[in-house]
């Protein structure tokens, strides 16, 4: 099992955003999580990711126990996120984003850095050509001296996620990547995650707010709405499911 | 580096070192002072645009590492005999007494002291939100100076350092100078720098990233703290004498200044601000004495420079928020793109 959460909880003082939620994906899956506007999916993306450490419950990634560890061991762990709402680095360019991905891998320490000792130089070119081909993968190549908030929406989602495959993750969360997006992108974006996923082996848990989108794409899906969870199954179970339908008609 | 840029550096520091042998030669003592001056500040704006520019930290404890490192260095490098003439009302500590080191080594040692002393704040403090940051080293810098006072048989009290040894030589302060810029040049753009500044772009983006944003403060904070001990140092070893009024908080104002003016960010803004406004303070020195300016007379307002600096900020903050550089850097590609450079053909220099 690639990732497990066991009745993890959290509260922000007297609301419950996610309780206790129970997520089991294996390894190579794509696995969908929805439901509407404040119904905690990113919270549930933030406890997994370290941001807030569970309030009750377990996490765990490959079955070792990541609750409460900060966010950057678990990225060195394997797991990393794009934003719901983009989060580039403003004053860099397309490459140097990548670049900043890489470095959890490079481990750089500063002393080297500024000595440009062989070993930097080795382990610092390695990571410029691996980024270089996470953005050729990404169809970015051309826009690598771009600074990276230039780009229009659609592209800057892409370097997001090539950021994150920077990392050398084998678990990749993404929230709404297709925010924002006309359906023909949002359909191209889909492909593209499953590319993404067969040609760097990850399992990926992905947030959408719009089914339809995610039906075509994820095997399987988890429905929250108010912080529960209210069915989980393919999208054919999750689209006859009651309760989603309810949740979702009383919303939109 | 491509082969013209490697060549303009080269010749752009031959140019300087020449400037600098011809300056030594044929200006007076007090312009050299002042030359010298800008050297040490250039030194100390780098030491706070890595925390404050490049790590997107708030710091305000320049001058306490700097009161560090001057008084640190000042001990070890003083011979036993000054110190016996500094110490009339109470003598020295017999270990610090009998102590006296090269000066290259009493330069490195208050440097080390003034990185312990950052590190002792920055491993609690750089744990919390950013604004404690300021608080934090502010307080230091206050702390710092009523220690100094109070330790009579250390740092001789209100007293100050006199006689120390005039070692901070104007090769001495440029070799440094240059030595700063090249440190900072070289971190701020590999690897290591690249998080410093996705810590400032966008911390938790940094975090996810896998970016150990914690530790890299710490590293980042202590750095800083190392540099502004040598500026410390420096400054002690050129003007001879030092004392805890030498290190308030206008000190840590002025090299802020310097640092927002030049762009916050940017190396190359740093170093043409401190030598700007090095001079500007200087020659603006006649604000603070009696004005007739005819329709103007005053007897003398102390303080007016400074007002008249505290203006120039504002209005920077105002009007170019960003400073003189913004986070850009001069460079030769930059000069070439502006057409002040013949263009650089294909193909390079052969
Ligand atoms: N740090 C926080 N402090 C307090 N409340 C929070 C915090 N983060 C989230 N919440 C609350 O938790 C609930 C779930 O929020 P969350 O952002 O996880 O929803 P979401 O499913 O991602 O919604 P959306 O589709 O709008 O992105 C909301 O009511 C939100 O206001
Ligand atoms: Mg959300």
């Amino acid at each position: 099992m690639k990732l497990k959460t066991d009745a993890a909880t959290m509260r922000f003082g007297g609301l419950t955003a996610v309780s206790a939620l129970d997520l089991e994906i294996d390894s190579g899956e794509i696995v969908g999580l929805i439901g509407p506007n404040g119904a905690g999916k990113t919270t549930a993306f933030n406890m997994i990711t370290g941001v807030y450490a569970p309030s009750e419950g377990k996490i765990l990634f490959e079955g070792r126990d990541m609750t409460g560890r900060s966010p950057h061991s678990i990225t060195e762990a394997g797991i990393a996120r794009t934003f719901q709402n983009i989060r580039l680095f403003s004053t860099m360019s397309v490459l140097e984003n990548v670049l900043v991905g890489c470095a959890v891998r490079e481990r750089p320490n500063w002393f080297n850095s500024v000595l440009r000792t062989p070993g930097y130089r080795k382990r610092s070119k390695a990571s410029h050509d691996f980024a270089m081909e996470l953005l050729a993968e990404t169809g970015l190549a051309e826009l690598a001296d771009e600074k990276a908030t230039s780009l229009p929406y659609g592209k800057q989602r892409r370097l997001e996620i090539a950021r994150a495959l920077a990392s050398r993750p084998s678990l990749l969360l993404l929230d709404e990547p297709a925010a924002g997006m006309n359906p023909q992108e949002s359909i191209d974006l889909m492909n593209f995650i499953r590319r993404v996923r067969d040609r760097f082996d990850l399992t990926i848990l992905l947030i959408e707010h719009h089914m339809q989108v995610v039906m075509g794409i994820c095997a399987r899906m988890y429905v929250l709405d108010y912080g529960v969870t209210i069915a989980h199954g393919t999208p054919d179970q999750i689209r006859r499911d009651p309760k989603v339908i309810e949740a979702y008609l009383g919303v939109e | 580096m491509k082969p013209r840029n490697t060549l303009l550096t080269a010749l752009a520091i031959a140019i300087a070192a020449l400037a600098l042998w011809f300056a030594d030669g044929t200006l007076g003592s007090f312009a050299m002072r002042i030359l010298n001056l800008s050297a040490i500040y250039i030194v100390l704006s780098l030491s706070l645009n890595l925390v404050n520019g490049f790590t997107g930290l708030f710091s305000l404890g320049c001058a306490g590492f700097m009161a560090v490192g001057a008084y640190v260095s000042a001990l070890l490098s003083m011979t036993a005999d000054v110190k016996e003439m500094n110490f009339f009302l109470e003598p020295l500590t017999p270990f610090l007494q009998n102590l006296s080191l090269p000066f290259p080594l009493a330069l490195v040692a208050g440097g080390a002291c003034a990185a312990i002393a950052g590190l002792i704040i920055g491993l609690p403090v750089l744990r919390l939100r950013d604004d404690y940051l300021a608080i934090a080293t502010l307080g230091f810098s206050e702390i710092i100076r009523v220690l100094i006072t109070n330790f009579q048989s250390l740092t001789n009290g209100a007293q100050g350092l006199k006689n120390i040894p005039r070692k901070a030589t104007t090769w001495t302060v440029w070799g440094v100078a240059a030595a700063t810029v090249a440190f900072m040049a070289l971190l701020t753009r590999s690897s290591y720098g690249r998080q410093l500044k996705a810590i400032r772009d966008d911390e938790i983006a940094a975090e996810a990233m896998g970016v150990n944003v914690f530790r890299v403060k710490v590293v980042s904070f202590t750095i800083s703290s190392f540099i502004a001990g040598v500026g410390g140092a420096l400054l002690g070893h050129m003007i001879t004498t030092i004392d805890p009024k030498m290190f308030t908080f206008m000190l840590t104002f002025n090299i802020l200044l310097i640092v927002v003016l030049g762009g916050s960010g940017s190396i190359t803004g740093s170093v043409v601000a401190s030598i700007a406004i090095t001079i500007l303070m200087e020659a603006m020195r006649f604000l603070d004495g009696p004005l007739n300016l005819v329709f103007l007379k005053t007897d003398g307002l102390p303080g007016l420079r400074m007002v008249v600096f505290s203006a120039l900020l504002m209005a920077v903050v105002l009007f170019r928020q960003r400073g003189l550089m913004g986070d850009r850097e001069l460079s030769w590609d930059g000069l070439a793109k502006a057409g002040l450079l013949p263009r650089n053909k294909k193909g390079g220099m052969a």
